[in-house]
C-alpha cells in the first residue's frame, strides 16, 4: 500500500507539473505565433492570410525615393545607363497633377497583387501565379519570356530582363529572358518581416499586414481612413490601396 | 469530279536552285538575328518595358493571319462547293501550313527563353487564350496536313468534305483566338473590345487572298505556265470583298471609340496625333491598302490586267502590315490610363506620355527569316509533292466556263 502511495504520488505530481509546463509552453508559443505571424518554412501558405499594403500618399514627397532605393538594393536591381527604358523597375515613384483641380500627388507604384490578376490569367505556362496568401509571383523556371503578362497588366508593373544579370541575390531569383515584378518581398514576409520598401519609408507612409486579420494595423487603418484601389473599375481587387489620391 | 492533273514543279533549272539559295539566305538572316538576340538579350532590340511586342510580332501575326486566310481558297472549294476553286485547294493548304510555320518560328525565336519551348508545349494554363493558341496552332497544322492527305489520296475522297469542314471551323476558332489575344486585354485602351476577333478574321481572309494571288502568279511565271487573266477574276473579286469587310470593321472600331468619351483619346491618337501611327493608318492602310487596291480591282480595264491585280494584292499586303503596326505598336505606345483625369508630371518608369519605339535591324531580320522559312518550305513542298494544277488548257479559261 505504501509502495502504491509512493509510486502514484510522484507520478501524479509529475503529470501535473508536466501538464502545467506544457500548457505554458504551448500557450506562449501560440500567443507568440499569432503575434509574429511567422510560419515554419515547411508549412504551406493559406488563404486565411491576405497580405496587403496601404499607402498614405499624403506623406509621400515628390523628391523622395527611399522605397525605390530600398527595393533596388534588396533585390539587386542594377541601374545601367544604357537604355533606361529597358531596365527593371519593381517599384517607382509617380508624380501627378489633377487636370481640373491642379492638386498634385506623389505615390509609389508597384505590382498591385490583384485578387484576380490578369497577368496570371493570360500566362500560357502558368509561370505567373498567385499564392494562396495573395502574393502574385513569377516562377522563373516556367517563364518562357513571351511578355504577354506585361501586355495584360493594367498597372505596367512588370519588367522584362533584357540582358545578362550580375550581382544577383540568392533569395531573389531573376534571369535574362524572364519577366519579373514586385514580390512583396516574399522572402522577408515568410520570415515575419515587412517588405524592404515599407521598412525603409521614413514617413511611415506604407502599412503592411494581413487584411484578413481584423486586429492587424492595416485592417484597423483601412476602417478609419479613406482608401482607394487604382483602376478599381476593372474589379481586380488589388491588395494595394492608396489614401489621398 | 473530273480527274484533275496535278504535278510538282520541275525543279531542275538554275533558277530553281537560285531561288532555294536565296530563301536559305533569308533564313540565314533570321538565324543571325536570333543568335544575336539570344546571346545579348533583348537589350539590342528596340523593344523595352513599354513597347513589349515589336516588329517581330507584326511579321508573325501577318504570317499567321495569312496562313489562316489562305486556306479559305480550299474551303470555298470543299465547304462552299464552288468547283472553280478545287484545282487550287492543294496549293492553298500547303501555303496554310508553311506560312503558319514561318509565323510560329518568329514567335518562338523572339521568346526570352526559346529553349523552354518544351515547357510551353507541356505546361498549359487553359485560362490563357495564348495557351489555347499554342494548342490550336499545332492542332491546325495536323488538321491541314490530314486535309492535304485526303485531297491527294483518291481512295480517301469521301473524307474530303468532312475534313474541309473541320479545317474551316478550326480556322475560324484559331483566328478568333488570335484576335482575342488582344481583345481580352483590359489593360490597354486600344484593345479590350470584342470586335477584334471578327476584325482579325476579316483581315486573315483579305491577307490570305492577297498572298494566294501573289504566290499563284509567281509560281506560274517561274514554272513557265501561262495563267489566263480570266482565271484570276474570281479570286480578285473575292479579295475586293474581303478588303471592304476589313475596312468596315476598322471603321466601326474607330467610330465607336470616337463616340465613347473615355475611348476618344485613343481613337484620336491613332487617327490624328499619333505621328508615325497616324501616317501608317491613313497612307499605309487606307490609301495604299484599301482605296488603291479597290480602284485597281473594280476598274473595268485595269482590273483585268496582270499589273493591276498584282498591284492590288501588293497594296493589300502593305495595308495589312500598316494596320497591324498602328494597332499593335500604337496600342502599346499610347500610355496606360492608370490615373484618369490626372496628368503624369514625372514617373520613374516611363508612364508619362507616348512611348517611343524604333524597330532595330535585328527585329526586322528576324521577321525576314520567318518569311524565308515559310517560302522555303513552300518551294520545297512544291518540288517534292504534286500541289500544282497548271495544265496549259487553263491559260485561256474564263471563270464562267469552269463552274
Amino acid at each position: 500500500m505504501s509502495e502504491e502511495n509512493l509510486s502514484t504520488l510522484p507520478r501524479r505530481d509529475f503529470l501535473k507539473t508536466t501538464a502545467a509546463f506544457g500548457g505554458v509552453a504551448l500557450t506562449s508559443g501560440m500567443l507568440l505565433y499569432s503575434v509574429s505571424q511567422a510560419k515554419p518554412p515547411e508549412e504551406a501558405v493559406t488563404q486565411q492570410v491576405r497580405w496587403g499594403l496601404l499607402i498614405d500618399t499624403t506623406q509621400c514627397q515628390e523628391g523622395c525615393t527611399d522605397c525605390v532605393n530600398a527595393c533596388n538594393q534588396e533585390h539587386g536591381l542594377e541601374v545601367h545607363g544604357e537604355r533606361p527604358e529597358a531596365q527593371s523597375q519593381w517599384i517607382h515613384k509617380v508624380n501627378l497633377r489633377h487636370k481640373q483641380t491642379e492638386k498634385t500627388h506623389s505615390l509609389p507604384m508597384m505590382c498591385q497583387h490583384c485578387a484576380i490578376p490578369p497577368c496570371r490569367d493570360v500566362c500560357p505556362t502558368g509561370a505567373s501565379f498567385k499564392r494562396a496568401d495573395g502574393i502574385v509571383l513569377v516562377d522563373k523556371h516556367l517563364c518562357i519570356g513571351c511578355r504577354y503578362c506585361m501586355m495584360a497588366c493594367p498597372y505596367k508593373a512588370r519588367s522584362f530582363v533584357h540582358e545578362e544579370l550580375t550581382e544577383q541575390k540568392s533569395y531573389s531569383p531573376r534571369g535574362k529572358g524572364t519577366v519579373e515584378a514586385c514580390t512583396l518581398c516574399v522572402h522577408r514576409v515568410d520570415q515575419g518581416e515587412r517588405p524592404a520598401c515599407v521598412a525603409a519609408c521614413q514617413k511611415q507612409a506604407m502599412t503592411f499586414g494581413d487584411m484578413n486579420d481584423p486586429n492587424s494595423d492595416i485592417s484597423k487603418k483601412l476602417k478609419q481612413i479613406q482608401s482607394t484601389a487604382l483602376r478599381d473599375d476593372l474589379k481586380l481587387q488589388p491588395a494595394v490601396r492608396y489614401h489621398g489620391v | 469530279m473530273k480527274h484533275l492533273a496535278f504535278r510538282e514543279i520541275e525543279g531542275n533549272s538554275a533558277g530553281f536552285y537560285f531561288l532555294l539559295v536565296a530563301l536559305l539566305g533569308l533564313i540565314g538572316v533570321g538565324a543571325t538575328a536570333f543568335l544575336m538576340m539570344e546571346h545579348h538579350g533583348h537589350i539590342i532590340t528596340g523593344m523595352d518595358n513599354q513597347i513589349v511586342w515589336g516588329m517581330p510580332h507584326i511579321f508573325a501575326i501577318f504570317l499567321i493571319l495569312s496562313a489562316s486566310g489562305v486556306l479559305n481558297v480550299a474551303s470555298i472549294g470543299s465547304v462552299f462547293r464552288k468547283a472553280y476553286y478545287h484545282p487550287l485547294a492543294r496549293l492553298s493548304a500547303l501555303l496554310s501550313v508553311t506560312l503558319l510555320m514561318g509565323g510560329l518560328s518568329i514567335l518562338v525565336l523572339d521568346l526570352g527563353h526559346p529553349d523552354r519551348i518544351i515547357v510551353a508545349m507541356t505546361n498549359y494554363n487553359f485560362n490563357s487564350v495564348f495557351a489555347w493558341n499554342i494548342f490550336l496552332y499545332n492542332g491546325f497544322i495536323v488538321v491541314v496536313s490530314v486535309y492535304l492527305w485526303v485531297m491527294m489520296d483518291r481512295s480517301l475522297q469521301r473524307y474530303y468534305r468532312p475534313m474541309g469542314l473541320i479545317a474551316f471551323t478550326g480556322r475560324f476558332i484559331l483566328t478568333t483566338g488570335t484576335g482575342s489575344i488582344f481583345g481580352f486585354l483590359v489593360a490597354r485602351e486600344a484593345y479590350d473590345t470584342a470586335i477584334l476577333a471578327p476584325l482579325f478574321i476579316a483581315m486573315s481572309l483579305e491577307l490570305g487572298m492577297a498572298v494566294f494571288i501573289l504566290v499563284l502568279i509567281a509560281t506560274c511565271i517561274w514554272a513557265n505556265r501561262r495563267l489566263g487573266i480570266g482565271f484570276l477574276e474570281r479570286p480578285k473579286n473575292l479579295f475586293g470583298i474581303f478588303t471592304i469587310a476589313v475596312f468596315y470593321m476598322v471603321t466601326v472600331y474607330f467610330l465607336t471609340n470616337l463616340y465613347i468619351t473615355e475611348q476618344r483619346d485613343i481613337a484620336l491618337f491613332m487617327l490624328v496625333n499619333g505621328g508615325i501611327y497616324t501616317f501608317l493608318l491613313w497612307v499605309g492602310y487606307i490609301l495604299v491598302g484599301t482605296v488603291i487596291p479597290l480602284i485597281l480591282i473594280y476598274h473595268p480595264v485595269i482590273g483585268r490586267t496582270m499589273p493591276g491585280i498584282l498591284g492590288a494584292a501588293f497594296g493589300g499586303i502593305v495595308g495589312g502590315f500598316s494596320l497591324l503596326y498602328t494597332f499593335i505598336i500604337g496600342g502599346q505606345a499610347y500610355p496606360l490610363d492608370i490615373f484618369p483625369n490626372m496628368e503624369v508630371v514625372s514617373s520613374g518608369f516611363f508612364d508619362k506620355g507616348v512611348h517611343v519605339y524604333a524597330p532595330s535591324i535585328w527585329e526586322i531580320m528576324l521577321g525576314i527569316g520567318g518569311i524565308g522559312v515559310a517560302f522555303f518550305l513552300t518551294v520545297l513542298g512544291l518540288r517534292v509533292l504534286p500541289f500544282l494544277f497548271l495544265p496549259t488548257a487553263l491559260a485561256g479559261v474564263k471563270p464562267e466556263e469552269v463552274d
